[in-house]
């Protein structure tokens, strides 16, 4: 996993609420077998119109969103299918973190396997951000080690994490070597419990 | 002895490993493969040089990508592919698999309680957000990320914060042509997409009780739509009499063991819950969508709403949205909404008693003219079962087509799509835009509800069906 440390870049706004993965990455796009290339595919039916030219009307395609590395968003981001495509095409279209009021469980965890930090601020605090990404030239900081986002104009907030994921984010660890330090644990639970189909 | 939910029994019999400032590392019993959310993550275990811990307690099969007629010819060259790694990757790495050859094939959230598979008190898996419905049974089942497969293929755990537990109590009993499919789309109509957001929901109260355990399934499947990533129901006897017998149940003496352990794992008397809804069974009605989020919803005598009568800008520009999307009008009623699709099927509703409840509407009747109408049973041996009751030929004299068991026109991810502008009703579990195909305008029902769609061309109160014909 990439690390996460600190990133500043351009916002983009999409002011909708319950954004689900199935917006986010079209099932006509989950049978590839790699992590990779998922981008172009990034919210497509909202993106491109049905003759395959951009919809001009879609926020990530206007021009002040371009170049955009972290999305401001509404309630409950990611809901529905647990596909890890979703992260995997936000993170390849070039999107680091992704602000918004609240998060589907499911994303949300799948965000933190990749690298792609998942970040949830007070609704006014959403809304102001939304505002500021019509701005082409507006930018904010995210850091994960002072666990706040801050931009040049005053506007400064801390945001909550488990401090077991930040950690790993920190550091881009493998999550599963971490856990074979405690194959001793496991086998010991097997032995007691001895789970069977 | 403080009493406990049996969602605290169950997590607190799961833990490998506990240190302050860290999640729980939790053991996983069963872990369920399909082919879209599993292939990088075998890939991953190939890059490192990686075993699967324990093949024996992971079961694979196919279900999103399938062709529900000529199964064997998939003409989509990517879906293919997808199909082929699984097979190779369960072969390679000792997976029993459930393939299109294999007569318990069929939607893995179908199958594994089929095959005595799931269990109460177990911590089940997959990759997959419906993983909630095997909480049907008392275990705790959820859907998790690719890289929570992999994690759980290599070292048969998961790091996880215990959730808050909500409790949703369902009193009473529900009314005639009320389904389990109507109870959860009202709770979902009432409280929101969000309120399960950071909980796992435990299903209590009589209405529940006196349920079958395929309409526990449906309950259980649709709490992530209600945000949960888990919903589950104490087992009872209802739950014992269902796995007796199944391949994978204990057998004999044993299977009395487990019936001991089983029935002490329900939640206790008095155990305390972070929050708790109550709903009176009989005051929900037959639902249907018309929006396009599971909330989006009224009862089948009700009207489509005027967004400008909703409270913050926000809904209103969603409501706003969802009705230009679904092509509906403010104040139309729902019985007015004509129907081109109907979709009976899903790991929502495609089980035995859902096609007998459809039939019991469709026996003798014709499809309408203008709708094409779809049975897709849930697994081979659904299918099977439904052949030999009769069923199938209930269906096929109607107009209807009888297919083979997958996701099919769920999610679109095959062959069967809805074309774009046209009404679904579906049995299936979400309303999002494009989920059924590009354009598409789904509604979601209850299989009796969509069975008298096919038959009216439009909504129709089921209700009323036995009393008087709507024609």
């Amino acid at each position: 996993m990439k690390p996460f440390t600190i990133h500043r870049g351009k916002t983009a706004g999409i002011d909708r609420v319950n954004i689900d993965t199935d917006q986010i990455i079209p099932k006509q796009f989950l049978k590839r077998i790699e992590r990779t290339g998922f981008g172009q595919f990034l919210f497509y039916d909202w993106r491109y119109l049905s003759d395959g030219t951009p919809n001009p009307e879609f926020e990530l395609n206007r021009p002040e969103n371009e170049g955009a590395t972290i999305l401001v968003a509404g309630d409950n981001f990611g809901c529905g299918s647990s596909r890890e495509h979703a992260p995997w095409a936000l993170q390849d279209y070039g999107f680091r973190a992704i602000i918004a009021p609240s998060f589907a469980d499911i994303f949300y965890n799948n965000c933190l396997k990749n690298g792609l930090l998942p970040i949830r601020l007070d609704q006014e605090d959403v809304r102001y951000l939304l505002q500021q990404s019509e701005r082409a030239d507006y930018e904010l900081t995210v850091s994960l080690e002072e666990q706040r986002v801050f931009d040049d104009e005053g506007f400064s907030r801390p945001f909550d994490i488990d401090p077991y994921r930040k950690k790993l984010l920190l550091k881009g660890w493998d999550e599963i070597d971490l856990t074979f330090v405690y194959e001793s644990h496991i086998a010991a639970y097997e032995q007691k419990h001895c789970p069977r189909p | 002895m403080k009493p406990k939910t049996i969602i605290e029994k169950i997590w607190e019999n799961h833990v490998v490993y506990r240190e302050e400032g860290k999640p729980d590392l939790l053991y996983i019993d069963l872990h369920l493969v399909h082919e879209v959310t599993s292939p990088q993550a075998f890939e991953g275990l190939r890059q490192n040089g990686r075993k699967v811990r324990r093949p024996d307690l992971t079961f694979a099969t196919m279900d999103h990508n399938v062709p529900t007629v000529n199964r064997f010819v998939i003409t989509d060259e990517v879906a293919r592919n997808q199909i082929a790694a699984l097979e190779r990757n369960c072969r390679e790495f000792g997976i029993p698999l459930a393939d299109l050859h294999s007569e318990e094939q069929g939607i893995v959230h179908v199958i594994g309680p089929e095959l005595g598979l799931t269990q109460p008190g177990k911590t089940i898996v997959c990759g997959d957000s419906h993983t909630s419905t095997h909480g049907a049974f008392g275990a705790l089942a959820f859907g998790i990320g690719t890289s929570e497969v992999e994690h759980v293929l290599a070292t048969q755990t998961l790091w996880q914060h215990k959730p808050k537990t909500l409790q949703i109590r369902i009193n009473g009993q529900l009314g005639k042509g009320v389904t389990a499919k109507d109870v959860i789309l009202a709770i979902i109509g009432r409280y929101g997409v969000g309120v399960g957001t950071g909980y796992i929901i435990e299903f209590t109260g009589e209405a529940i009780r006196r349920m079958s355990m395929e309409e526990r399934m449906t309950i259980c499947n649709m709490s992530i739509e209600a945000g949960a990533r888990a919903g589950l129901i104490s087992p009872d006897e209802t739950t014992f009499a269902y796995l007796r017998g199944r391949k994978y149940a204990p057998k004999g003496e044993e299977f009395d063991q487990a019936v001991e352990r089983w029935r002490a794992l329900a939640s206790d008397e008095g155990a305390e819950y972070d929050k708790t809804i109550e709903i009176d069974a009989s005051t929900i009605a037959p639902m249907v969508t018309w929006g396009t989020n599971p909330s989006m919803s009224t009862s089948v005598d009700g009207t489509v709403p005027d967004p400008e009568q909703f409270e913050s800008e926000t809904e209103r520009n969603a409501v706003r949205r969802a009705l230009e999307y679904m092509g509906l009008k403010p104040g139309m009623s729902i019985t007015e909404i004509p129907v081109q699709h109907v979709f009976i099927g899903s790991c929502t509703n495609s089980r035995i008693s859902d096609l007998r409840e459809a039939a019991k509407i469709v026996k003798g009747q014709k499809v309408a003219p203008g709708v094409r109408a779809l049975v897709v049973p849930g697994s081979q041996q659904v299918k099977k079962q439904a052949e030999e009751e009769g069923l199938a030929q209930i269906f096929l004299d109607a107009g209807f087509e009888w297919r083979d068991a997958g996701c099919s026109a769920c999610l679109g991810m095959n062959p069967d799509i809805i074309p774009e502008g046209e009404h679904c009703a579906s049995t299936s579990n979400r309303n999002f835009e494009g989920r059924q195909g590009k354009g598409a305008r789904t509604h979601l029902v209850s299989p009796a509800m969509a069975a008298a769609a096919a038959i009216y061309g439009r909504f129709v109160d089921v209700r009323q069906l036995e009393a008087e014909p709507v024609r």
